[in-house]
């Protein structure tokens, strides 16, 4: 299994069903995976804290829940995981795709990727880099089992040491 | 029927009128500010959940509650300046057609609670031809009290997604709510029957 399979799996272990996104190129197999597979509920959300606020909501109506969004996403959702996620205890499951670092062309990027883990620390937002597939699945499987049992959110941030990063992008930063 | 025909309606006098009929553990997601003031007012239940914070993600919640619990009625009760500030969610709403989620639109064309600034809402936007334009086919105006009464005379469980929206005056909410968000969702999962209190509810 590549990471996408393994990453999907793991949901799968923990129960996992709904599963709101911003579409990403990195994400991309992960979105395949989950709209093509009936045992998840994917809901292709306008804004990622729109896609915050649905898993909230399902996590309270007993259903567990992941949002996965790109780095610049990260950047609208300071409000919702400050006054939602965080002071309400929600054990939402964050994805992030890692944009703005190892070859990067756009300097918006590089600068939403350097706020980001200094904001989840500020907020005792558990986050974790995902570099590697041969430790994805005990990193994933454990923290969402913590995330549940400690009612905290939990952020795997998807390095372009696992994914290969956006090709799209690559292309840009090589042309 | 024009925005600008309407009977201007009161919140907290909708939200009575709203809860009263409520009978089937219907769960209800009040939005930030006076939304939740007067859902909080109109008498507690176990199945009302009160937003402090995050603007604009009262549907988004209600939602997530919905699809988590598809046998149960879902209400958002939502302000137009906060649904204005996050409109995507109704073209998600309106894709995904959940047949139990309702939402009301508390209209005053006010940002009331910082001081009554004026929101799109009070010139040309239309929160219903927004629905509409959308995908929840199924929008309307408040005329008066008593469409109202009849539009709520149903069960909330079947037949959406469902946007009613009625102008309001510029009235505050009558009260705040507990401001205790762990308080309020440990209670909101006990109603909904997700809570993991076992023993300690006792």
């Amino acid at each position: 299994m590549g990471w996408s399979e393994i990453f999907l799996q793991t949901l799968k272990d923990n129960d996992v069903r709904l599963v709101t996104y911003v579409p990403d190129n990195v994400l991309t197999p992960l979105i395949d995976g989950v709209t093509t597979d009936n045992y998840f509920m994917p809901v292709n959300a306008t804004r990622e804290d729109e896609a915050i606020g649905t898993v909230a909501g399902a996590w309270m109506g007993g259903m567990k829940g992941v949002v996965m969004m790109q780095t610049s996403g990260f950047a609208l959702i300071a409000n919702a995981l400050a006054s939602l996620v965080v002071p309400y205890q929600i054990p939402a499951i964050l994805v992030v795709s890692e944009r703005g670092t190892l070859g990067e062309f756009n300097i918006g990027q590089t600068l939403v990727a350097r706020v980001m883990r200094p904001t989840l620390d500020t907020l005792g937002i558990v986050h974790h880099t995902l570099t590697d597939e041969s430790t994805l699945r005990f990193i994933v499987d454990s923290s969402i089992k913590q995330a549940v049992t400690t009612q905290s959110p939990v952020a795997f941030i998807l390095s372009p040491l696992l994914t290969g990063g956006d090709p799209v992008a690559d292309g840009k930063l090589r042309s | 029927m024009e925005k600008s025909a309407l009977k201007m309606l009161n919140r907290t006098d909708l939200t009575k009128r709203l809860v009263a009929k409520l009978k089937r553990e219907e769960a209800v997601v009040g939005g930030i500010g006076n939304t939740n003031f007067d859902l909080f007012a109109a008498g507690h239940r176990p199945q009302n959940f009160y937003m402090l914070g995050s603007m604009g993600l009262a549907c988004p919640i209600a939602l997530g509650v919905a699809m988590a619990q598809p046998e149960r009625g879902v209400i958002a009760l939502e302000g137009d300046g906060s649904i204005l500030m996050g409109l995507g969610c109704l073209a998600t709403i309106g894709n995904l057609r959940p047949r139990n989620l309702t939402i009301v639109i508390m209209d005053n064309g006010l940002y009331q609670i910082t001081g009554k600034q004026a929101a799109a809402t009070a010139g040309a936007t239309d929160i219903v031809a927004v629905a509409r334009g959308a995908g929840i086919a199924n929008s309307h105006w408040v005329r008066d009290e008593a469409h109202f009464e009849e539009l709520i005379e149903r069960r909330f469980d079947e037949g959406g997604p469902i946007l009613w929206a009625a102008k309001i005056d510029d009235k505050p909410g009558v009260g705040p709510t507990i401001r205790d968000p762990a308080l309020i969702r440990n209670r909101f999962m006990k109603g909904l029957g997700t809570g993991r209190g076992g023993a300690l509810d006792a």
